[in-house]
């Protein structure tokens, strides 16, 4: 039995681990910065290069950071559901312009609608490299404490906004709110 | 000297010539980034230790795509500006984990995997020795005349 037995369980165990990675997304990296603090920045706004963005206003805030480019497909793919969600006003949207043509931009957000509360322009990608961005879109969601809370990285939609970001922003806000009055 | 052996002499020269301007060919990023060899081989270094991530099983060296071009002038601008290789390091897996190593450091997390190696070794030199000990024993008991058979 035991000769048996053991190479068995160890085979089907084998065969479990094997299962599950096949189940995973290997082009998926977990990014280190959920629970830690949000890379701070200052970038040009994309409408005015006068007039910056500055991560710090948002302290004391839950807000989500979208990064985006007109050349990704992804994002054309997912705008109708930021510009959905940036209706439900649950949150700020704010926009990472990523690698990027500033009139490309300006133009992609005339045509298809301005989700944003404000977009910071990263021609440079060096804030995208301090927020570990591989690939756009990708979407993160940043506490009241500054803390990062989430990231999504494909094409955000409804679903996973329900499901991952949703609750996460009801307890982020129900953590500020008892300090807030 | 004959005009037969400087002919030679020439074309060995040439030769030479043409394989050391073939190497540069080779590589995606051609541009020299520093003067000082030193500095130059600590990039190259890096640069193929590091991963791209939207192109994953290429280093950075390796890539042409814009990430690797912007992640090598990040190592870039920390060489020049004095950093050491392990502050580079950690300045990529601050930011992408320890998946942007071709060469993962041990950490709590993954140590079972580094540790894995000694451990199946020494399992199967446990196994070894009880199977050969084993089969020792039921050898001896089963007598001279079964051993000489």
């Amino acid at each position: 039995m035991l000769k048996f037995g053991v190479p068995l369980a160890l085979a089907l165990l084998l065969g479990v681990f094997l299962f599950v990675g096949l189940q995973r997304d290997p082009s998926y990296v977990p990014s280190p910065l959920i629970g830690k603090p949000a890379p701070e920045f200052t970038l040009p706004s994309l409408q005015d290069p006068s007039y910056p963005v500055a991560s710090k206003e948002l302290a004391g805030k839950t807000w989500v950071l979208n990064v985006w480019g007109t050349w990704c497909g992804g994002c054309r793919q997912e705008h109708e559901t930021l510009m959905a969600i940036a209706r439900t006003g649950a949150v700020p949207l704010v926009g990472l312009n990523w690698k990027d043509d500033g009139v490309a931009a300006q133009q992609w957000l005339s045509a298809l609608g301005n989700p944003y509360a404000v977009v910071a322009s990263d021609p440079e990608g060096r804030v995208a490299i301090d927020w570990g961005v591989y690939g756009a879109p990708e979407t993160f969601l940043i506490g009241p404490d500054g803390k990062v809370l989430f990231k999504h990285i494909a094409p955000m939609t409804m679903e996973v906004w329900t499901s991952e970001f949703l609750p996460r922003i009801q307890a982020a806000n129900a953590g500020i709110a008892p300090a807030g009055g | 000297m004959t005009s037969l052996h400087f002919s030679r002499f020439a074309r060995t020269v040439l030769m030479a010539l043409l394989v050391a301007g073939a190497v540069p060919a080779l590589a995606i990023d051609t541009e020299r980034a520093f003067d000082d060899p030193a500095l130059q081989a600590r990039y190259e270094t890096i640069g193929r230790e590091l991963r791209c991530l939207v192109c994953q099983n290429q280093t950075i060296a390796d890539s042409n795509a814009t990430l690797a071009q912007d992640l090598r002038r990040e190592v870039r601008e920390m060489i020049a500006a004095g950093k050491t290789d392990d502050e580079i390091r950690t300045f990529m897996v601050d930011r992408y984990g320890d998946f942007v190593l071709y060469k993962p450091r041990m950490t709590p997390g993954n140590f079972l995997l580094w540790a894995a190696p000694v451990l199946l070794l020494l399992l199967g030199t446990f196994v070894g020795i009880r199977i050969i000990r084993k089969q020792a024993a039921q050898a001896d008991t089963d007598g001279p005349e079964a051993g000489q058979s």
